[in-house]
């Protein structure tokens, strides 16, 4: 209903029903309005209170609170039921690999719902617009629908005063006390100056109290309206759903703000209305199980429609379980092109010197493009190889025409040739962005970087190290490269030893301030770099205990010490889940034997071998010390819909979503995409943004305001 | 056409029957109340007001204390309201129970209530007032009151002979007749009006009345007439003489929905009209003081000792009652007598129906009859009869039968005796099930309630549940049984709901006084964004906080700790925080943004140096001007040693001299400094040539050898001062080789200084220095010399064949010795 929604009937419509449908006495009367108005008698709904359709009017002051506090969830979901049954793929033909649901679905519920929110202001108006929200929002309305609906110039939120001469202000930002602060502080000035205009704040995933605290303590709560853009997840691809939220990791890990959690519990529920329940549900770390539990309250609070599961398994995973893979350097393509060129929302800027023209492109990267989708996946060594085939290949198509007849060729020109042309600048543009790579990444210095890595990986050669690091400080090449190889080092080793972590720690700060500090202290809370209690590790402790207890003791002692402080005990993890393949050993990139290959072979990340294993065993039993080195907080559950459970093996009991809390990089994707191969299912990875060292380092410095 | 079904022999005892009674009854078979006494004006007795339901069953009855009432009416939620003279409107409930009270405005009270009406429209209950000074205020909705005052009617001198409420475009308007003249006022305007039609002999409009839809308005003259016709005075309907010229009691619409035929009824006492579309009008006799109530579908009539329905008699009922009717429903009935009888004329019967084809059109007639017939056995005969029909037609929908049946059950159970509410079927339709049972609910009818909803299948969280809980809130006000006994029967009963809201139960107890049986009540809640609220309204703050942290909603940690931070003192404030880390978490970080100082006390109550420290650093290098700097490095440096952080605060104290000495420098040099890195100083120092000073930071801040060899070396190399540099390596030994002196030469393209530094470079990296040169023999013969197999080959690999042949040939042969050992 609210996708046919026509502008003209709406406002009526609108009008009436929030006038507080007050007597069905005067029912009659009513319909007669609204068959005037509507056509024909269609029942009553309203868009923004969907529930009051069925509750009584003469129990409303009750009721309200009620109603509340569930419309703005149940408002998507609603819509959701009428479109699904339109939209909905069918997967029955029995594949390889399992059909993807369709995720525009969720662009087009994101979409209608944002349209609605601007008719709530009719007339003409600027849109303000968080800068982060830019590109998401262009994925779901570019300009021209939101000019349609009445929107006049768009603005980017920049925290300064504004010139506009409108009279009808919407803002459309994440719920950040900042942009809050300074709407009040615009909505004050105006004031000030003697000059009336209506303000509209939309709030998208949702509005927190905090904020509109803030517009009560700045006094301008009564001026300004407020609602919620339920726009929780921006489909990247085929297989990527991300909720845009960056600043998740730092919140939530670091300031101990858990106020996105119920964001992504929402996000769940939605995919679940959308697109069906799970059977069954894996998770790990503190914030995993909280996302669960906001989850089960969300599904119990809705009504249940038992639908049919598009997806079998779900996986919860915290970033703080595995901090090494996304401090590692990314060697497959799409990981590379990320840390180089920094992909933002699924498209990339290609600079002068990958167009070799003088201007910089966007390309959108994803499983559209021919090209890209073939090698985004692919080790960075091989990619040069396949992209010169490639263009060989081109040109025998080329090459088609030569000996071609008129028919031939008006067909070649009508069928082909777009195609063509197409990949051939498609293939130009990952050729020079390749060479771009290469200048850059078959230099010594990275080579040895990723010779440093690999011995911290490895745990060999811990001295040579700590030295290349020292250099890499001393010579100032990269701040926040240093800064990654120093948590590398102190994630793998437990720790940095006394002297070694101030000596670094000092040299550090005289390369690059003292302010960095704060970073250090940030960093240390995180337990991504720390010092060493004691002169001892402890996993040596606990293996010297261990000769002389038996191994229950040894458990609880772990515990015991575990909770003292926060140790990642990589080295045993590592051992234990064969993380690090023996040494020695020829890997060959072009014929991946295991995950490892992302990391040429390297290191199998941390986050997707524990998915495997789970997977494998159906849950967590025979983990348990592997568990317990990750600070435990594992969980499986399985899901309600039993009825799921015993129907066949379909397509979509081959389907695992992945929720990464706090990001997920493309390599840990890769790798996934990778194991999905090898087992005949298919990952969907939902993550809360995309991240990769830089990003993730950098939401932990502390210059910001 | 009319015809007129006794409802009920009036259970109530009055002795003077309606005489001196003010009277007003809620329509859809709603309550009755009766203010006794109200025309005696005596200041001895007071009035009573007494409550009865439809069948005169005694709900409530106290005296009335209170000013002079002019008017009484019942809201769309049964509450009863109260007019009085002043224009203050009372609000009691059906039982009796004051609600609240509502002013009509200062002119109202000043001028006094002169009439009143009471009307509903979609947007609620209104209410209408004429004052004494001739004017009319109107509120739409009770429950949202907005006051209007309508514009002055011109040439209005005294009350106006009749008036009534329309709803007309979505707006309540009021129909004034001044004499012969007629008006609409509305929010802006007065405009005369004339009836099309309207017989010129009469001088003056004495009543009108508006039917139930505000579609139809019927206005009766001096003249006798009564004129009909549509509300907007656009179609005249007919007009009939009714030969009596007194002003009558009372005028009301009997119209069924649909009908064709408009017909109203007038009121005189002791007699009763109804005037239809014909000349002929149809007397009654009343034999008592009698009410008229407008319904839906007809009126009702309340006597001292009767309750009656007048309505048209529906067409269904017609074509199957008529004396000798020959209508399909009217043959099926016989049909099926006949078969009953075991007849063969119920073949005969049925044969006729069906070479007609009009079975299914029979059935449906029955069907439809038993809905609008009150006698549960004629309901049931038509009924058996329908279904009797039904059994020779293939593919007749079952559902209106169905749910026929069903509906009838519901309404005969509501319409008994002892819960008096006389509904038709076209007003339960109207009303729908979720209004009936509410209605149920008002009257504390809650097992009645809960069987119609089982019985309907109501959904649950629509039907059971919201019963449920009306019946909780109502328990949980019962004074006489002790909190753990309340809340066991609740939570008992409760118990399997789907869709129950403790919490407002919870709200509910608290409001009548019961804090302990709300705080148990809410144990039941589960949702915590429910529990909050109300702990917080209770004033349960730290149980509150902590509920909401359990939840794990941060958002509603925050309404609590914002709540708490207007309620308590600071220091309260900061020991309830602490004992709660997620809300103390989440309240810095709302002090990052808007409260800085708050966020030092915070740390400052916690002894937090560690933080402190952090907190003056950041502060320190937002501020401008040095000397605030130093001063709050000063202050970080303090903490740090409090806390025992000997590195950060030697850190520090180093960033304070390093901060004078930019400054100095920057004074005396005029190069921009302040806020630099070491590093990044000791850089500018020797790229403007400032070699001393860099030299002085070096000793003063025991910068590692290294670093300040490789920082020198790329300095000098950039400035390409390649003197300077030359005398730099050979001051002392290079403490990072002197391979770096090579590249770095390389890098700035010299070729010729980077070949003065390869022959001291170590024998491991001369191959690396060689190459980097570009000087192959070179390489070479380092390689060989080391007999190293993968130096050799690095060397080989950047020979060309072209060139280099004769080198290409030594290297294999030395790579091959290598190998061999």
């Amino acid at each position: 209903m609210l996708i046919s929604y026509q502008k003209k009937n709406k406002k009526k419509h609108h009008h009436l029903i929030s006038s507080q449908l007050h007597s069905s006495l005067q029912k009659e009367l009513l319909q007669f309005l609204l068959e005037c108005c509507v056509g024909a008698a269609e029942p009553f709904y309203h868009p923004r209170r969907p529930h009051e359709v069925f509750l009584n009017p003469f129990c409303r002051p009750a009721c309200q609170h009620r109603c509340k506090t569930r419309s703005a969830s149940s408002q998507v979901y609603s819509a959701v039921q009428s479109v699904v049954g339109s939209l909905h793929m069918a997967h029955t033909e029995w594949k390889d690999a399992p059909g993807l649901p369709d995720f525009s679905l969720l662009k087009r519920l994101a979409r209608d719902q944002l349209i609605f929110l601007l008719e709530q202001l009719p007339g003409k108006k600027d849109l303000f617009i968080d800068a982060d929200l830019m590109s998401p929002l262009d994925r779901i309305a570019n300009v021209t629908i939101l000019k349609q609906h009445e929107v006049d110039k768009l603005y980017k939120v920049e925290l300064k005063p504004i010139v506009s001469s409108s009279d009808q202000l919407c803002f459309l930002i994440r719920p950040r006390i900042q942009t809050v602060k300074w709407i009040s502080d615009l909505v004050n000035a105006d004031k000030v100056a003697g000059r009336f205009r209506r303000y509209k704040i939309i709030f998208t995933p949702q509005k927190f109290y905090a904020c509109e605290t803030v517009l009560e303590e700045q006094g301008v709560y009564g001026d300004v309206t407020t609602d919620e853009w339920n726009f929780y997840i921006l489909p990247l691809d085929d297989d990527i759903l991300s909720l845009e939220l960056p600043e998740f990791f730092r919140d939530n890990f670091l300031e101990g703000d858990q106020r996105w959690v119920t964001t992504a519990g929402s996000a769940l529920r939605l995919l679940q209305s959308v697109y069906g329940s799970f059977s069954k549900v894996y998770g790990i770390g503190r914030c995993a199980k909280m996302v669960y539990e906001s989850w089960r309250e969300l599904m119990e609070d809705g009504e249940q429609r038992t639908r049919q599961p598009e997806f079998a398994k779900v996986f919860l995973v915290d970033r703080d379980v595995d901090f090494v893979t996304p401090l590692c350097s990314q060697v497959v393509y799409e990981g590379l092109v990320d840390d180089l060129f920094r992909i933002k929302c699924g498209s990339v800027e290609f600079g002068p010197d990958v167009t070799s023209s003088d201007k910089s492109i966007k390309v959108m990267l994803n499983s559209q493009d021919k090209v890209f989708s073939e090698i985004r996946n692919e080790h960075f060594s091989n990619v040069f190889g396949f992209l010169s085939q490639k263009a060989k290949n081109l040109q025998t198509a080329y090459d088609k025409r030569r000996g071609m007849d008129i028919q031939q060729m008006k067909a070649f020109v009508a069928d082909e040739l777009k195609g063509l042309k197409q990949e051939h600048r498609l293939l130009s543009l990952h050729i020079g962005a390749s060479e771009s790579m290469m200048k850059k990444k078959t230099k010594q210095d990275f080579q040895e970087l990723l010779k440093t890595e690999h011995s911290l990986l490895e745990g060999f050669e811990i001295r040579e190290c700590i030295t290349y690091i020292e250099e890499h400080i001393n010579r100032q090449v990269s701040m926040i490269d240093s800064l990654r190889l120093l948590c590398l080092l102190s994630i793998t080793e437990n720790g940095l030893l006394s002297k070694d972590y101030r000596s670094l720690k000092a040299q550090y700060l005289q390369s690059y301030g003292i302010e960095h500090l704060l970073t250090f202290a940030n960093l240390r809370q995180l337990g991504l770099l720390e010092e060493q209690q004691a002169g001892e590790t402890l996993t040596v402790m606990e293996s010297k205990v261990g000769k002389l207890v038996n191994d229950k003791t040894v458990g609880k002692l772990t515990d015991a010490f575990s909770s003292l402080a926060k140790k990642s005990n990589f080295r045993a993890l590592s051992k234990r889940l064969a993380l690090v393949p023996k040494s020695g050993e020829e890997y060959d990139l072009r014929v991946p034997r295991d995950m490892a290959y992302v990391f040429s072979g390297a290191y199998i990340p941390l986050s997707c071998k524990l998915i495997e294993q789970v997977l494998e065993r159906d849950g967590w039993t025979g983990m348990e010390e592997v568990t317990r080195m990750l600070n435990g907080q594992e969980f499986a559950v399985t899901g309600g819909s039993s009825s799921s459970e015993a129907r066949s093996k379909t397509d979509a009991q081959r389907i695992v979503l992945v929720m990464f809390l706090g990001g997920c990089t493309f390599s840990e994707i890769s790798a996934l995409r990778f194991l999905g191969k090898e087992r005949g299912c298919r990952f969907i990875v939902v993550t809360t943004a995309i991240t990769n060292s830089s990003r993730l380092l950098e939401a932990l410095l502390d210059n910001s305001a | 056409y009319d015809f007129s079904i006794e409802l009920y022999e009036m259970g109530w005892n009055l002795k003077d029957g309606l005489r001196e009674c003010l009277v007003a009854a809620a329509p859809y078979g709603g309550p009755i109340a009766l203010l006794k006494g109200h025309y005696r004006r005596s200041p001895s007795a007071r009035p009573q007001l007494e409550i009865y339901s439809s069948s005169g069953l005694p709900l409530a009855s106290f005296p009335w204390k209170s000013g002079v009432v002019k008017q009484l009416g019942w809201t769309v939620s049964d509450d009863l309201l109260c007019v009085q003279e002043d224009g203050t409107v009372l609000v009691y409930d059906l039982w009796g129970g004051f609600k609240r009270h509502f002013s009509m405005g200062n002119e109202v009270s000043q001028s006094q209530v002169l009439e009143t009406k009471i009307f509903h429209s979609p947007y609620g209950t209104g209410v209408a007032i004429l004052t004494g000074a001739l004017r009319f205020t109107l509120a739409t909705n009770i429950d949202d009151i907005k006051l209007r005052r309508l514009p002055e009617v011109p040439g209005l001198q005294e009350a106006p002979s009749c008036w009534a409420v329309l709803t007309q475009d979505r707006q309540s308007k009021v129909l004034v007749a001044n004499g012969s003249q007629l008006f609409i006022l509305d929010n802006t305007a007065c405009t005369p009006v004339t009836p099309p039609g309207l017989s010129p002999q009469a001088s003056s409009i004495v009543h009108m009345c508006v039917s139930f839809s505000y579609k139809y308005l019927a206005l009766l003259t001096d003249s006798g007439h009564v004129w009909m016709g549509t509300s907007n005075l656009k179609e005249k309907l007919s007009e009939v003489d009714t030969k009596i010229k007194t002003p009558p009691k009372q005028m009301a619409w009997c119209r069924r929905p649909k009908s064709q035929q408009p017909s109203a009824v007038v009121m005189w006492d002791g007699l009763l009209i109804v005037v239809g579309e014909c000349k002929e009008t149809i007397q009654y006799h009343l034999d008592d003081d009698s009410v008229l109530v407008p319904e839906l579908d007809g009126v009702r009539i309340i006597s001292g000792t009767h309750h009656e329905l007048l309505q048209e008699v529906p067409g269904a009922c017609e074509e199957i009652f008529k004396i000798a009717s020959m209508a399909p429903g009217a043959l099926l009935l016989e049909a099926h007598k006949e078969y009953e009888k075991e007849s063969q004329k119920a073949d005969e019967y049925l044969r006729e129906i069906k070479e007609q084809s009009l079975l299914s059109e029979a059935v449906r007639q029955c069907v439809e009859a038993a809905g609008h017939e009150h006698e549960p056995e004629t309901q049931k005969t038509l009924l058996r009869a329908a279904s009797f029909g039904k059994c020779f037609l293939s593919n007749f929908p079952p559902e209106q039968f169905v749910s026929m049946c069903r509906d009838l059950r519901v309404l005969n159970a509501v319409r008994d005796y002892t819960v008096g509410i006389p509904l038709t079927h076209t007003q339960f339709k109207q009303m729908t099930v979720q209004v009936l049972i509410d209605r149920l609910v008002y009257r504390k009818l809650y097992p009645l309630a809960i069987e119609v909803c089982r019985y309907l299948k109501t959904p649950e969280y629509q039907g059971v549940s919201r019963v449920l809980k009306h019946w909780a809130c109502y328990k949980v006000q019962q004074k006489e049984e002790s909190d753990e006994v309340i809340a066991k029967a609740v939570s008992v009963k409760l118990a399997d709901a789907a869709g129950i809201s403790y919490s407002e139960i919870a709200t509910k107890a608290y409001e009548s006084g019961r804090t302990e049986l709300a705080i148990k009540l809410l144990e039941f809640e589960p949702r915590s964004g429910e529990q909050v609220p109300l702990l917080l309204k209770m004033k349960k703050s730290p149980l509150a906080l902590s509920k909401a942290i359990e939840s794990g909603d941060t958002d509603l940690v925050y309404t609590v700790v914002m709540y708490l931070k207007n309620e308590l003192n600071r220091g309260d404030f900061f020991m309830m925080l602490r004992n709660q880390p997620v809300a103390l978490s989440l309240y810095k970080q709302f002090c990052k943004h808007q409260e800085q100082d708050t966020l030092k006390d915070l740390f400052n109550q916690d002894d937090d140096h560690e933080e402190l420290g952090n907190f003056y650093v950041k502060a320190s290098y937002k501020d401008q001007r040095l000397e605030a700097r130093v001063a709050l490095l000063q202050s970080a440096v303090d903490e740090y040693y409090k806390a025992k952080n000997d590195f950060s605060a030697k850190t520090t104290e180093d960033e304070m001299r390093l901060l004078r000495f930019q400054r100095k420098l920057e004074e005396e040099k005029g190069e921009q400094l302040v806020g630099f890195s070491l590093h990044d100083t000791m850089t500018t120092l020797l790229s403007v040539g400032l070699h001393k000073h860099a030299e002085q930071l070096y000793k003063d801040f025991r910068v590692p050898d290294k670093r300040f060899w490789w920082l020198k070396l790329k300095a000098l190399a950039e400035k390409e001062d390649w003197e300077e540099l030359e005398k730099f390596g050979k001051t002392k030994k290079s403490p990072v080789g002197y391979l770096p002196f090579v590249e770095v030469c390389i890098k700035h393209h010299n070729k010729y200084e980077a070949k003065k530094y390869v022959s001291k470079v170590t024998p491991e990296q001369k191959v690396k220095a060689h190459l980097a040169v570009g000087d192959m023999e070179g390489a070479a013969e380092a390689a060989i010399e080391r007999r190293n197999e993968s130096e050799i080959s690095t060397v080989l690999s950047r020979c060309s064949a072209t060139t280099d042949h004769l080198l290409m040939e030594r290297l294999n042969r030395a790579k091959a010795t290598a190998v061999k050992k």
